[in-house]
């Protein structure tokens, strides 16, 4: 099995999908079909995306091996109140600022679930919130 | 058809990312929504908006655009032109509206 970890840092618009891009990178080299290595990178970076825009920092942990991806988020931040909720396709918490930048449509965490084979969401209000998102390699079509 | 075939035919202006003027165009997506583009592009596709900056580039190198079209003489961010010339995807731009310059390329695409 191989590991990969990366740090993201609240409010760092600039470096957002930084981990993403190197993941892809990572699944290219390892051959991973372009479709599957399509919805890990799709769900990798909105959850990126997630903790730059709503917590104060976080960890990535990307778990590779033979038979599929599992990708962990942890993150600092306010929580989630209503996971239900935020789940919600248009639903959205986003700054005013983030928004003019074209995110915090409340499509971030709807792309991720359909992008996932398995999404796992905890979160806890004032600690953090975690994500397991899981992506079969083996699944194709 | 190519990036540099729609820049002669769309007057289009090139900004940065020159190193992918041969890119082969699969179609386009027009939106200012980066969530809805992550979710939506297909590989390939030359994506229009009004967003200039770095996020934007991010998105085109993930989904593999093979161009980014900047509406209403809109400039990129410096950041965004760097990685633009880093990742080599071209940035053009237009004096058109969104929805001229999507008109007119769909018709170029869709002849």
């Amino acid at each position: 099995m191989m590991q990969f970890e990366y740090k993201v840092e609240g409010g760092d618009f600039t470096n957002a999908g930084n981990a993403s891009s190197e993941v892809k990178k990572i699944l290219k080299k390892l051959n991973v079909s372009p479709k599957i290595t399509r919805r890990v990178v799709v769900a990798l970076y909105e959850a990126e995306v997630n903790i730059v825009a709503h917590a104060y920092r976080g960890d990535i942990i990307v778990e590779i091996d033979t038979e599929k991806i599992r990708i962990q988020l942890n993150d600092e931040g306010p929580g989630i109140d209503s996971i239900e909720q935020a789940m919600t396709e248009g639903f959205s918490t986003a700054s005013e600022q983030v928004r003019e930048m074209g995110f915090g449509a409340g499509m971030g965490l709807p792309n991720i679930n359909r992008n996932a084979d398995e999404l796992n969401i905890t979160s806890e209000i004032g600690k953090g919130t975690n994500l397991e998102i899981i992506t079969y390699l083996n699944k194709e079509n | 058809m190519k990036i540099k075939d729609i820049i002669e035919k769309l007057e289009l202006k090139v900004i940065g990312g020159e190193a992918g003027l041969e890119n082969e165009i699969s179609g386009a997506y027009t939106s200012d929504l980066l969530s809805d583009v992550m979710g939506n592009i297909d590989d390939g596709n030359v994506w229009i908006t009004l967003q200039t900056h770095k996020n934007v580039m991010a998105i085109a190198s993930l989904r593999e655009s093979s161009a980014v079209i900047l509406v209403k003489g809109l400039q990129p961010d410096v950041d965004m032109l760097e990685k633009a010339n880093e990742e080599g995807i071209p940035v053009l731009g237009t004096e058109l509206e969104t929805f001229e310059i999507s008109g007119k390329l769909y018709q170029l695409l869709n002849p």
